[in-house]
């Protein structure tokens, strides 16, 4: 009988056998995000060729695509023009076409990313302030307030599509990008008090009773001694409230049409000459994945952290 | 440094009253010790003084001000927490800074004060750890050098010691003896161990189910102590009680238990009933051959240089604390009587020791 490893560690067998269920895991997930990110780099003509092609000459026309508008001119016209005078010209030339201006894409992408960080700061701030009091002061039916917020959750967001839709209209807050912070602050908020609540009731109290002894004020000690301190849940709350709010696509599309709206609305929305553009969907796609990836792996080792949060510390 | 007082303090968490009516003076400089068992008030008075719990009636004075209502950051004090508390998210330097940064000291005066400060604690070398890297005792240092760099009206204690092991826990003890000394600043501590109490406090005071029963020197309280409950709690092992059945009156100076008569202290207090308590602690106690209270040992307790015979009567177990040379056998049959008159009766109505030529 092996005695060498301790009854708690699991076999080598177990560990190859979840080894492979993880690998076999990520490879199916990463199927269609590779075919994605492949699409971006074909042509038009590619893209939709049956068979798929695997592989396939790499082009940035997609990428041309998605950040231009351009029109289709006839060969006289192209040759009465001065030579192009970048990469990009040149290969919209190369399809009979000319640049015509930008794409829409960039304004959507920053209405993404305004109200994406703005509702997750949103909801992180004050979602920590609601937590820390509940989880410190005596609050009046903390229970059912608790519960109460919870609820917000239990039912799909796009059920209340319609009164929002009709009190946005009213108020003036619809396609606009306060509108949009609002509503997704709104459907966060219970995550991140409740996630966070967790976190603060780990802080011992000890910590800013010391800092109010030290001469600071309770909202002076919640914010140099309790945040810091929450600074892991505060993490892995931040990156649960901006993958909503960045991929939330419901009320996106029923909300904003034109000076708030977000990338997911516009992206599948990308036409070319004869129906969809897939290649420059994929490169929407593509780009609109960078922000939510490279947040999470900043705040990886914190989300690694937040998780097990309370598990085994204490 | 100022004196502590406190008037009449009163706190109530709804229903249950965890401090009641207590008075109390602690003078300027002194070390004051609130011993007690645990839930017996003592965490909450500490806390009241702090300002970390608002009283529900009473006073409280710093100096000549009241502060009972002020918030704990108007006071100036210190508090020294039994985990001490110390922020994980700062260094050493920046957690013994972070008191003075409020106050708005020039960032040269904080400077020196806190290397002041670590000189004193002898903790000037680790200024710049983490404190996760801490040992406990180190932390113990920081958590005094962050409380005493501010220079504040006095300094609380909660527990300080109690998550230490018990070596290291005497050298803490001693040397918070000396900074006491060095820097003379009234101290208010809570423990809930009578060693560390007795060595460290000039006076200290026994607290339960909320009240203040004693507030002396640790000699009175060990010697005269003021209820059974501070007789019983104080000493290692406690006093030993054997209940009479008998009235005492004024001028009565002797006591016949089993038939036997007992001289006792001349006392000066009538009981107020029938079913009083004698108390004498063990090492007042002597194993004799004749004229005492009869019984059989059951167990022998070595501890180096003096042995505790438990010694089984009638009136239960009785610890005796003998010489080392002392040389008894379990079941062997023994009698017991006092060496001295150290002893206390205590009223079986009131629980208080009655006053006599020894109480006075």
């Amino acid at each position: 009988m092996d005695t060498s490893r301790s009854y708690l560690e699991p076999s080598s067998f177990s560990k190859k056998l979840a080894a492979t269920i993880i690998i076999v895991y990520t490879v199916i997930t990463l199927i269609p995000i590779s075919w994605m990110v492949m699409t971006s780099f074909k042509n038009v003509n590619s893209a939709i060729s049956y068979p798929p092609e695997v592989l396939f000459e790499p082009s940035l026309e997609g990428y041309v695509n998605l950040f231009t508008n351009r029109s289709r001119q006839s060969q006289e016209y192209l040759d009465s023009l001065p030579a192009p005078e970048t990469w990009y010209e040149e290969l919209v030339r190369s399809r009979e076409m000319v640049i015509t201006g930008p794409s829409k894409f960039l304004g959507r992408y920053s209405n993404s990313m305004i109200i994406g960080f703005g509702s997750t700061f949103a909801s992180v701030f004050l979602g920590a302030l609601a937590a820390y009091a509940f989880s410190r002061f005596r609050v009046p039916l903390k229970d059912d307030l608790l519960f109460f917020i919870l609820s917000t959750r239990m039912f799909p967001p796009i059920a209340v599509a319609v009164p929002i839709f009709i009190m946005y209209r009213k108020l003036g807050l619809g396609d606009t990008h306060l509108g949009m912070i609002i509503l997704y602050t709104v459907v966060n908020l219970s995550l991140a008090v409740w996630l966070l609540k967790g976190f603060m009731d780990e802080i011992p109290k000890e910590y800013e009773e010391a800092a109010m002894i030290d001469g600071y004020s309770r909202l002076q000690a919640f914010f140099k001694v309790v945040l810091p301190q929450a600074m892991t849940g505060i993490a892995a709350t931040a990156i649960f409230c901006m993958i909503f709010s960045w991929n939330e696509y419901a009320f996106a599309v029923l909300l904003t049409q034109f000076n708030a709206q977000t990338a997911p609305p516009f992206i599948p929305t990308i036409i070319g000459e004869g129906g969809l553009d897939w290649p420059a969907i994929g490169a929407g796609t593509t780009l609109f994945l960078l922000p939510v990836m490279i947040f999470t792996i900043i705040l990886r080792k914190h989300l690694l952290r937040g998780i097990t949060f309370g598990a085994v510390r204490k | 440094m100022s004196k502590i007082k406190i008037v009449n303090l009163q706190k109530s968490f709804g229903d249950f009253t965890a401090v009641k009516n207590s008075n109390l003076t602690i003078n300027d400089k002194e070390f004051f010790v609130l011993l007690g068992p645990s839930g017996c008030g003592k965490t909450t008075t500490l806390r009241m003084i702090a300002g970390l719990e608002l009283p529900t009636s009473g006073e409280i004075y710093l100096g000549d001000e009241e502060v009972g209502m002020l918030r704990a950051s108007e006071r100036d004090i210190a508090f020294v927490f039994q985990l001490f508390a110390l922020y994980p998210h700062m260094n050493v330097k920046n957690n013994l800074s972070f008191p003075l940064k409020m106050q708005g000291y020039s960032r040269s005066e904080i400077k020196t004060r806190v290397e002041e400060a670590a000189k004193l604690l002898r903790i000037d070398h680790i200024l710049n750890s983490n404190i996760s890297s801490l040992s406990g005792g180190d932390r113990q240092r920081v958590a005094l050098g962050r409380a005493l760099v501010r220079r504040p009206k006095a300094f609380l204690m909660d527990e300080p010691l109690g998550t230490l092991d018990a070596e290291f826990r005497e050298l803490m003890c001693l040397e918070l003896k000396k900074l006491h000394i060095d820097i003379g600043a009234t101290t208010v501590y809570v423990t809930h161990d009578q060693l560390e109490a007795m060595s460290l406090a000039d006076r200290i005071a026994v607290m339960d189910g909320g009240e203040i029963l004693q507030a002396d020197e640790p000699s009175v309280i060990y010697n005269k102590p003021a209820t059974k409950f501070v007789a019983s709690f104080i000493g290692s092992p406690g006093m030993n009680f054997i209940s009479i059945d008998q009235g005492i009156s004024n001028e009565q100076s002797t006591l016949n238990i089993e038939g036997t008569n007992f001289n006792i202290p001349k006392q000066y207090e009538i009981s107020k009933g029938k079913k009083n308590s004698f108390g004498i602690r063990p090492e007042n106690l002597s194993l004799t051959n004749e004229g005492g209270l009869k019984g059989s040992v059951f167990g022998v307790e070595y501890l180096g240089s003096r042995k505790i015979v438990t010694v089984k009567t009638n009136f239960g177990e009785i610890k005796v604390k003998t010489d080392i040379s002392t040389t008894v056998k379990i079941n062997e049959n023994v009698q017991l009587k006092p060496s001295n008159d150290n002893i206390i009766i205590f009223d079986g109505e009131t629980d208080k020791s009655l006053k006599s030529e020894f109480m006075n």
